[in-house]
């Protein structure tokens, strides 16, 4: 593992917004970055001058039901110029974020994936919509609170072919 | 109606199913691990052409069965059940391993539990997955059941939309 300490400080002095480095016992420190500053950090280190973060490896979300915030967003970047790998976290509520996949083409499909299992939505998206589970889908399976059989498991599925034809043509 | 025209559809009954029988054409179409098995079981060790079943068509306009391989999400099941309307008659089904006989261990809210949600199943195989041996008696069982069909149920020509 590499060691990023030099590059999150970097990012933490230059970078437009509130940057807190957060040490961790084992493993790698990761920079926590306020809801508000987080698209114009990432916007700022893709591109800086000595950080250059051209490649979004990762970008997830984590329930953290009952606290507040309740989600946690989590970008992991690497730039292939200074082989340098770092890891973004904000936090954030119901309303979502700013979408970065003008950023990242990566992010398109990530950030989808993230509003099907646990419903952030993210603004400025080019095409939000259900990624994995089937469009009549109801509710967001990776939220603490989503049973795991899901709300009609008991009844038989049915499969609507006239809507199917709709979407032919 | 005379004895003479009982005796004769029965005979017809016979030869129709004497000829369907022996001459499944499965449609190309695996969804999971278990298919890799059907794949075997048309290899030259388990030989499904010795029943007449080895021809597996790349269209659904050609087969006669559906072997139905594998775990069905629900987002998969329009599909399949689009694959299996395009499927002229006559026409059968085989759910082949845990997770299209049942849902097996996908007790989940993506899985449909069990493809006779969607479509009619002829013949269920149990195992995870079941071996090639497995399809092979379940082929030979649904052979056995078409043996026992009438073309009163199963007309000679019919066209897909006419039944489902």
């Amino acid at each position: 593992m590499s060691d990023n300490s030099k590059l999150l400080e970097k990012i933490k002095q230059e970078a437009p917004g509130k940057v807190q480095v957060i040490p961790v016992p084992v493993g790698e420190p990761f920079a926590m970055v306020e809801k508000d500053d987080i698209r114009e950090v990432l916007d700022y280190i893709k591109t800086a001058r000595g950080l250059v973060f051209d490649m979004l490896v990762e970008l997830f979300a984590v329930d953290y039901m009952g606290e507040e915030p309740r989600f946690e967003v989590v970008y992991i970047l690497r730039s292939t110029k200074h082989n340098g790998r770092v890891i973004i976290k904000t936090k954030v509520g119901e309303e979502g974020l700013h979408t970065v996949s003008d950023l990242w083409p990566a992010a398109d499909f990530l950030e989808r994936e993230i509003y099907d299992m646990f419903g952030l939505p993210f603004a400025n998206h080019p095409d939000l919509r259900r990624i994995y589970t089937d469009d009549d889908f109801v509710g967001h399976p990776l939220r603490k609170d989503f049973p795991l059989e899901g709300e009609d498991f008991d009844k038989p599925f049915v499969v609507n072919l006239e809507k199917e034809k709709a979407i032919d043509g | 109606m005379g004895i003479e025209k009982n005796v004769l559809v029965t005979s017809l009954d016979w030869v129709i199913n004497w000829s369907r029988k022996n001459s499944l054409f499965p449609v190309t179409f695996g969804l999971a691990c278990c298919a890799l098995e059907m794949m075997v079981a048309s290899s030259a060790e388990y030989d499904i052409a010795r029943f007449g079943a080895e021809v597996f068509r790349p269209s659904p306009r050609q087969s006669d069965l559906m072997i139905v391989a594998g775990t069905l999400t629900k987002k998969m099941a329009p599909i399949v059940r689009r694959i299996y309307e395009q499927m002229p008659n006559p026409k059968w089904v085989i759910a082949y391993g845990a997770c299209a006989s049942s849902g097996g261990i996908f007790r989940s809210y993506s899985v449909v539990q069990g493809v006779d949600q969607i479509i009619p199943v002829d013949v269920y195989i149990p195992g995870c997955p079941p071996r090639p041996e497995a399809l092979l008696k379940g082929i030979i069982e649904l052979q056995k059941k078409i043996q026992k069909e009438s073309i009163k149920d199963r007309p000679l020509i019919s066209l897909p939309g006419k039944s489902a």
